[in-house]
């Protein structure tokens, strides 16, 4: 196949998330292809925000690197970038210091030379409460208005880049470039707009990219797939034999974890997908044409922000009795009215959950059936400010429950039934969102380029 | 009826930690073109269903290229907060799944 430069533009989406895997077979058939960018998302905020409050990653380590050193060791071999958006799941500094960490490591095991270049997604709390002073943050999807103190509070603060940060690293000559904290599609797009490509076809072609094969059917979180961004579409080609790209399994893809399918937020800009088109082409190849990208009169980031809500304390306990599962609601109650006045000086209403599976354990106050199963599940959940006050509020919660003499109880050596002793578990530091709102850049430099030659020596 | 017998996917999912959306994906181009023409589900009916406020139904939009319906709502907590029952979101389709209608033909 002959490689064509300057008339397409190809990426190669290994997986889904860095570290998710994918098959070498679909990988190597990607390589073929001749792509001119690797590129892979490597975080979301979907798993909940303790990820971005503790600094940890929710990948696993042994697993980004597998994924990693294939990646790069093609990528050095062809002479193609390799472009890691949103390192480490929540693109906070330690996050974006730990994959950097397992490149060093590849390139010392692997005896590979080359620079690397690392975009910091951090936001200085200076910068944000800069940019509060100037009426420049507003709420997104809730009425939570910041404060000077939710932002003291914060443990990291990131903000999703757009694709300038990554061409710069580009144009730098950076040959594996990792990011901070980066809105999904700017990995995947950067280096095609900066070779003259269509922005609003670029950024679409990502959007879809960084879920890899999810948008295929049957769709995959873990295999590889190739788009290529042409000068008025752009088309997405399946790299295993086993799945396809039909109209509607792209189509259906831009409805996935957004409330707008038509006009996807970006920064920067906004994509208008009114008037798309997705065409079923051969061989399970799918081209969408008509995005277009409309830049808005106020640039803006997204801002997210962890804090430290408290520490954690459960404790897993089944009912079977049908006298306390008919009453279950009204005994909870009263063992948390008794429970509080042990801590008179606190809301306990706030510190104590019990999730009550067999009846409304999934869905909780959006339940609609008021029926109950002949045996409940009980997961008791504390919230204290140390663990050890967890652990105290978690205790006498579950031994006040075990003994409660409720009305009607003809069972009277205990209500419930503990798989497990010790029945409590101390589940450490509990996060929340602290920050999640839309800041309007001011030219600020906000998100700096790191270079770094990395000498792997040789063998 | 209900939605299964004319859509072949009923989900739900976070958009974001605020929001919760749910996608409904018609089987075919008719059943989905006389579902919207029907107009029998609006932020209204969305509010009905889950038991929520109206202003708690962000929107209700149907997205033509998919042949699908989308609803977003507030989520009752937000994501990964205190009494949270769903990170993801992911198993909040069933008061959709299991709504029943009429559809009136003309």
């Amino acid at each position: 196949m002959v490689h064509q430069t300057n008339s397409v533009f190809k990426v190669l989406s290994p997986t889904a998330i860095l570290g998710y895997g994918f098959p070498l077979e679909s990988f190597e058939n990607g390589m073929k292809e001749n792509p001119d960018l690797i590129a892979v998302d490597g975080g979301s905020t979907d798993p909940g925000p303790h990820y971005l409050g503790s600094g940890k990653s929710f990948t696993n380590t042994a697993a980004v690197k597998r994924d990693l050193t294939i990646m790069i060791t093609a990528g050095l071999k062809a002479r193609i970038p390799v472009v890691v958006g949103t390192c480490g799941g929540s693109g906070a500094r330690p996050h974006l210091a730990w994959c950097a960490e397992i490149v060093r490591q590849i390139a010392r095991e692997h005896h590979l030379s080359f620079k690397m270049g690392l975009i910091s997604g951090d936001i200085s709390r200076e910068t944000v409460k800069n940019a509060l002073k100037d009426n420049r943050i507003s709420p997104l999807d809730h009425d939570i208005v910041l404060t000077e103190q939710a932002i003291d509070q914060s443990v990291h603060i990131v903000a999703q880049m757009g694709i300038e940060p990554f061409i710069k690293a580009h144009e730098q000559g950076c040959e594996v470039i990792l990011a901070g904290r980066a809105y999904d599609p700017s990995a995947f797009a950067a280096l095609a707009v900066m070779n003259g490509f269509d922005r609003g076809l670029a950024l679409h072609m990502g959007k879809i990219l960084e879920c890899a094969a999810i948008a295929a059917t049957p769709g995959s979180g873990s295999d590889c797939v190739l788009g290529i961004l042409e000068q008025d579409g752009f088309v997405l080609k399946p790299l295993s034999s086993e799945r396809k790209f039909t109209r509607i399994s792209v189509a259906a893809h831009s409805l996935y974890e957004k409330s707008d399918p038509y006009h996807l937020h970006g920064p920067g800009g906004s994509l208008n997908l009114e008037q798309c088109s997705f065409t079923e082409l051969e061989n399970g190849m799918v081209r969408i044409k008509g995005t277009v990208f409309e830049p808005s009169d106020k640039p803006a980031v997204k801002l997210e922000g962890a804090t430290l809500a408290g520490f954690r304390s459960i404790t897993i306990a089944g009912a079977r009795d049908p006298v306390l599962i008919n009453t279950i609601d009204d005994v909870l109650e009263k063992v948390k009215q008794r429970v509080q006045s042990f801590f008179p000086e606190m809301d306990i209403g706030n510190r104590l959950h019990v999730h009550i599976y067999g009846a409304r354990g999934v869905m909780g106050d959006l339940e609609p059936e008021h029926k109950k199963s002949h045996e409940l599940g009980l997961l008791i959940e504390a919230l204290g400010d140390t663990q050890e006050q967890a652990d105290t509020i978690c205790s006498l919660f579950r031994s006040t429950l075990l003994h409660y003499g409720y009305e009607g109880r003809i069972a009277t050596a205990g209500n419930l039934a503990f798989p497990f002793s010790p029945s409590d578990i101390s589940a450490g530091e509990v996060y929340r969102f602290s920050i999640y709102h839309l800041m309007e850049t001011s030219n600020e430099a906000l998100f700096p380029l790191f270079c770094e030659n990395i000498n792997g020596g040789s063998k | 009826m209900t939605l299964t017998d004319v859509a072949r996917i009923i989900r739900s999912k976070n958009a974001g930690p605020y929001l919760l959306t749910l996608d409904v994906l018609f089987n075919d181009r008719q059943g989905f073109e006389t579902f919207k023409s029907a107009g029998i589900m609006t932020r209204e009916k969305a509010a009905q269903i889950y038991g929520i406020n109206v202003d708690q139904v962000q929107s209700v939009i149907f997205f033509d290229p998919a042949y699908a319906l989308k609803i977003t709502i507030n989520r009752p907590i937000v994501s990964g907060g205190h009494g949270d029952s769903d990170i993801y979101g992911a198993q909040q389709h069933i008061p959709l799944m299991n709504w029943e209608f009429e559809l009136v033909q003309d």
